[in-house]
């Protein structure tokens, strides 16, 4: 083992360490994590020399976050080892590594949203305290956000809440930035541009060019892989939290780094599947609340409506509001059959936490599960062992804690509640995030069966290749739908193009 | 912007209805009179916005006045070295819960329930009867008259200032606040949180105890009960003052005002102004539901 | 052996195992005199604190911030309301128990709609309601000394071989409470609003009545018992809920249930309030001062609480 990390020589104050220029500023061996039953992270080795931008690409749950978290000092790995500038780091911290230069950019926002922007920038630094510091915070924010968004209009003493979502993003961004008395080294930016225009994406992307010239390094975690592709000088490609692919950026090109990330296999045995058929009776009608043009969401009896576009680009609110006006009519909306959602995020929308796996499908159906006044445990286990089966839930007992399942059978038991339901009509609001591709191959099997038997999906998603299931595709930007795609028109290009309008 | 001023715009609208319903009251004497117990309810308002402004909630903090002002009223007279001893050793207890309530991931509400009891407790065991009496000092400084301004006003706005200048300009305010904002933010930038919480409880202790000397030195002497509607009408007074429940959105000032708001409404020269003894609690929860119904449409307008 | 550590590991077992050992202690302080009596006693001033404890722990149970700080009030209004329709009369008891049911109903739906309507914490929403009900009460019950028709004095203190038939009528109560709670779709929809408001909405819980219906549920338990106790205790006061807004939530606590909502526990509530009465009993028997008597209190609800731990939040 040590012979082959010899590059990490152990140091400690006295000692002088040679070749520092030439030093990664942080390297990972043989890192990895587990939450309960998942695997987020299997034996990663990881680095970013000085001066490097390293673009990190892979799909949601590919294990980019949690590596991310293990750099900044947030999650600490179960085995594997962390070193700084080559020196090994036996208690790692986020305290640790500000200290040394490392910082991160959440995706979630981590502003305070009841402070100003320049209080958030104050609990960055330590060393701002005293006499004239909200002077001083207002100051330094000021000049960075000048330096990276020229034109930017915000003021140091806007309230962090207050602003929309694409100027908190600048402001973190600028945040991470700002100098005092720690030294800067590597900024991990997780999606930076996700809620920026293509504007300020295209001047934080200067910026982080003149940033690693200086000689700093940077991690740039992005879905967009034209920006990985044209910003970073090395790119690593991650997938079931393993590193499947580092190389030169020059190296990649669009298909390669796709085929990298996996799910090419899934397409092709989609494609061979699609049928054509008739359409059923009409199911929805849904005008996005932002939109002016007339285009509109329609899905009949037996067909799987795609949502795509970029994360955030209004496809949830408008499931949202689909779900909605099924209880309690909607201008602009007309559902005329029962309709059950499944869930993206688990644990905010999903899962009931105390609950076992049968108590969970079951909730959907109650009314259907009684026997007179009462609940029938009987008919709830009926209805839980059925999907057990039909969909593959692995447990050796349903009447486990929900928690005792993976998360693609986390995933898969939400899928048993909305289709073990009277619903006619499935709403999944990009649920196959962070699932194993075995899982997904299932479950759309099950979806396009499903649809055969006549309900109706309309299915957002953020991958790409699962838009291959449906029938009809409408991409949304700004909260509009800009683009109907038939299944037969859809290439990946023609999503990006509208996703992006000019800007791609 | 119409949102912060409502704290401000509640309390003149109670002014204008006394002012209506009784012009003699709007005089140096009549508000002496009517915001005689306002310092008491500001800083025992003060104490639990402290409190609030880290997400959490103290249930006891009315029954811990009452313990103060036993104690002010007893040991602080008798024997003024372990009255402040006592004292300080409570602020110190406070301290401990909020470090117990962080350590322990615990609901507040419940921690304070059970403390309630304590304090309530305690303060029988050192005044079983009413009695006692306030210190001399604390007595003459009560009923200081300051000339042209009544004092409860002089007071309070020096409260509101000092916890304003304390808690929204200096830098750790700023992580106090923070705290209650987006507690994850402040752990990921190194600040500790078990720290944050245990200066906002020892502060709302210390407030805490500044309004049980407050109210004994008004009252002149104590009574173990003496504190226990100021739990609800501080966390009353915070709500007026446009704080809220979670998020670390506080404001001294406004507090303050809700404070005074709720004195002036819970005064007893309501009782000269034709408005029955028995009304003057629910004119607390109607100002209440008022200005959060105010709060309801301010808040949709601007949307 | 393997049923016995089962049983152990529910929570609730504990606040009886609690009340059990208290009871030990103070029978063993007197030698033995007035063991029966005492658990009688207990019986039958728990019932009180189970009734609105009941009605607390579904409130709790819908999660974070929510809690009815409205029973002391409630109870004390419907009291009054109920002797006064009563008015010493033994033929109006019925008649008299249902007002104040309706108070205690339209009280609770009248906290629900501050909720719904002001979009407000419903601990500050049932607080500003208790300041208005404490209000009309005190003007309502202005002078009020109505007695109890001697019929509702002493149903409400009668005994069948030394146990409160009012205790065996809760215990009716709250084994059909907790029939509800797991079996029944109202108790299904308010535990999981609890474990998660937005993953319930979405999976096609009504949220909203599920929500009304349990403020009016603990509203119309703080009625009922308001008229009980003004029964129990011969007359009517404005002061005769206030005890009780403490004790329904540390039973509720005490009895096993999650402050962070979604886990409910009715056997819990029993064992919790028994546990408190008799707590009370011992202290007394053994000549504690009021004052220490409260601060023990006030300790066990710490020191349960904090054994509990790692659970949040009630707000």
């Amino acid at each position: 083992m040590a012979e082959a990390n010899a590059d990490i020589i152990r140091r400690d104050g006295a000692e002088r360490h040679f070749g520092a220029a030439s030093m990664d500023i942080i390297r990972l061996d043989g890192a990895e994590k587990h939450f309960g039953a998942v695997r987020a992270l299997a034996g990663v080795d990881f680095h970013v020399a000085a001066g490097e931008c390293v673009g990190l690409v892979g799909h949601n749950g590919a294990g980019k976050s949690t590596l991310m978290h293990m750099v900044a000092g947030t999650l600490m790995p179960d085995s594997g080892r962390i070193a700084v500038r080559g020196g090994i780091e036996e208690h790692y911290s986020v305290p640790r590594a500000l200290e040394l230069g490392i910082r991160c950019v959440f995706q979630e926002l981590s502003l305070c949203p009841n402070l100003s922007v320049a209080e958030n920038t104050r609990i960055n630094h330590a060393s701002l305290s005293g006499f004239g510091w909200r002077r001083r915070a207002a100051e330094l924010i000021a000049a960075k956000l000048d330096e990276i968004f020229p034109d930017h209009s915000i003021s140091a003493d806007d309230i962090a809440g207050a602003l929309s979502i694409g100027r908190r993003q600048m402001v973190e961004v600028a945040r991470a930035f700002t100098v005092t008395q720690d030294p800067l080294e590597l900024v991990i930016l997780d999606e930076p541009t996700s809620s920026l225009d293509a504007h300020t994406a295209g001047q934080l992307l200067a910026f982080v060019r003149r940033f690693v010239a200086s000689g700093k390094s940077c991690i740039l975690i992005s879905h967009l892989l034209g920006e990985v592709l044209g910003n970073a000088d090395r790119i690593v490609v991650m997938r079931d939290g393993k590193i499947v692919a580092s190389d030169a950026a020059k190296a990649f090109d669009r298909d390669r780094l796709v085929t990298a990330m996996g799910g090419a296999e899934a397409r092709e045995k989609i494609t061979a599947e699609i049928a054509k058929r008739e359409a059923g009776p009409l199911r929805v009608r849904a005008r996005p609340a932002r939109q002016d043009d007339g285009k509109e969401l329609v899905a009949h009896a037996g067909e799987i409506i795609g949502l795509a576009g970029l994360a955030g680009h209004g496809q949830t609110d408008l499931l949202l509001a689909i779900f909605a006006a099924a209880s309690r009519a909607k201008t602009g909306i007309e559902v005329t059959a029962p309709v059950a959602l499944v869930a993206g995020d688990r644990q905010s929308d999903g899962i009931f936490p105390q609950w076992s796996i049968v108590q969970n499908i079951g909730i959907r159906s109650l009314a259907r599960l009684r026997n007179g006044l009462l609940i029938s445990p009987q008919r709830e286990a009926e209805l839980a062992t059925f999907w057990r089966e039909k969909i593959g839930i692995r447990t050796p007992d349903m009447n486990n804690n929900i928690f005792s399942l993976s998360g693609g059978n986390q995933q898969k038991a939400l899928f048993a509640r909305a289709l073990g339901s009277d619903a006619k009509i499935v709403l999944m609001d990009d649920p196959m995030r962070g699932v194993d591709i075995g899982t997904k191959l299932e479950v759309y099997d099950l979806v396009r069966e499903e649809a055969r038997n006549g309900r109706t999906f309309l299915w957002y998603t953020t991958e790409t290749e699962e838009l291959d299931n449906c029938d009809h595709i409408h991409v949304f930007k700004n909260g509009r739908i800009v683009a109907n795609l038939r299944r037969d028109e859809l290439t990946e290009e023609k999503i990006i193009q509208s996703s992006f309008g000019d800007a791609a | 912007m119409l949102r912060s001023l409502l704290p401000a715009l509640s309390l003149v609208l109670v002014l204008l209805a006394i002012a209506w319903l009784n012009p003699r009251a709007i005089s140096y004497f009549g508000f002496s009179l009517m915001l005689n117990l306002a310092i008491p309810i500001a800083l025992a308002t003060i104490a639990q916005m402290f409190v609030i402004a880290g997400n959490e909630l103290d249930l006891s903090i009315g029954t811990f006045v009452g313990f103060v002002g036993c104690v002010t009223a007893t040991w602080l007279k008798d024997a003024p070295l372990i009255g402040v001893l006592i004292l300080l050793g409570s602020i110190g207890v406070y301290a401990l819960l909020g470090a117990l309530i962080h350590l322990r991931n615990l609901p507040s509400i419940v921690v304070t329930l059970g403390m309630s009891f304590v304090w309530q407790g305690l303060a029988i065991l050192v005044l079983p009867k009413p009695g006692g009496k306030a210190p001399d000092w604390l007595l003459s400084l009560m009923a200081f008259k300051p000339p042209l301004v009544p004092f409860p006003i002089i007071a309070a706005l020096l409260i509101a200032a000092v916890v304003h200048f304390g808690l929204m300009r200096t830098s750790y305010g700023v992580i106090l606040r923070g705290s209650g904002g987006n507690a994850a933010a402040l752990e990921r930038a190194g600040w500790s949180l078990l720290r944050t919480k245990i200066v906002l409880f020892a502060l709302a202790g210390l407030f805490g105890v500044l309004s049980g000397m407050a109210l004994i030195g008004i009252t002149t002497s104590a009574d173990a009960n003496i504190g226990n509607g100021y739990t609800l009408l501080s966390i009353a007074g915070v709500i007026l003052g446009g704080g809220e429940f979670v998020g670390g959105r506080v404001s001294p000032i406004g507090a303050v005002l809700g404070a005074l708001t709720l004195a002036l409404a819970a005064s007893p020269l309501l009782t000269f102004m034709h408005i029955p003894p028995d009304w003057q609690v629910a004119a607390n929860g109607a100002i209440l539901i008022i200005v959060l119904a105010a709060r309801v449409l301010i808040s949709r307008r601007e949307r | 052996m393997a049923s016995l550590r089962l049983l152990l590991a529910k929570p609730w077992v504990w606040s009886f195992i609690g009340a059990g050992l208290v009871w030990l202690a103070t029978v063993a302080f007197t030698g033995g005199y007035g063991g029966g009596g005492m658990i009688t006693a207990a019986l039958s001033l728990a019932v009180f604190t189970v009734i609105v404890g009941v009605g607390q722990m579904f409130v709790i149970t819908l999660g974070p911030g929510n809690v009815d700080l409205s029973l002391p009030a409630n109870i004390g209004l419907a009291s009054a309301v109920a002797m006064k329709v009563m008015d010493g009369n033994d033929a109006m008891i019925v008649v008299g128990l249902l007002a104040a049911l309706a108070c205690g109903m339209a009280i609770g739906a009248a906290n629900y709609l501050l909720i719904r309507a002001l979009r407000i914490p419903p601990i500050i929403a049932t607080l500003s309601a208790s300041f208005i009900i404490q209000s009309i009460d005190i003007s309502y019950g202005r002078g009020l000394q109505i007695k109890p028709p001697p019929g509702f004095a002493d149903f409400t203190n009668w005994q069948v071989f030394g146990i409160p038939v009012l205790a065996i009528l809760t215990v009716v109560f709250t084994i059909g409470a907790a029939i509800a709670l797991q079996r029944m779709i109202y108790g299904r929809s308010v535990l999981a609003i609890g474990q998660n408001i937005r993953a319930a909405w979405l999976a096609g819980v009504n949220v909203g009545r599920t929500r009304f219906l349990t403020y009016t549920l603990s509203g119309a338990l703080g009625g009922l018992d308001g008229a009980l106790l003004a029964g129990y205790f011969r007359g009517a006061n404005v002061d005769i809920g206030n005890e009780y807004l403490l004790a329904s939530i540390a039973v509720v606590v005490i009895g096993g249930t999650s402050v962070a909502g979604g886990k409910a526990n009715v056997p819990g509530v029993w064992g919790a309030a028994l546990f408190l009465v008799l707590l009370l009993t011992m202290l007394n028997t053994f000549g504690v001062s009021a004052g220490v008597r409260l601060v023990l209190t006030g300790l066990i609800i710490v020191g349960v609480i904090t054994a509990a731990g790692g659970q949040k939040a009630l707000r």
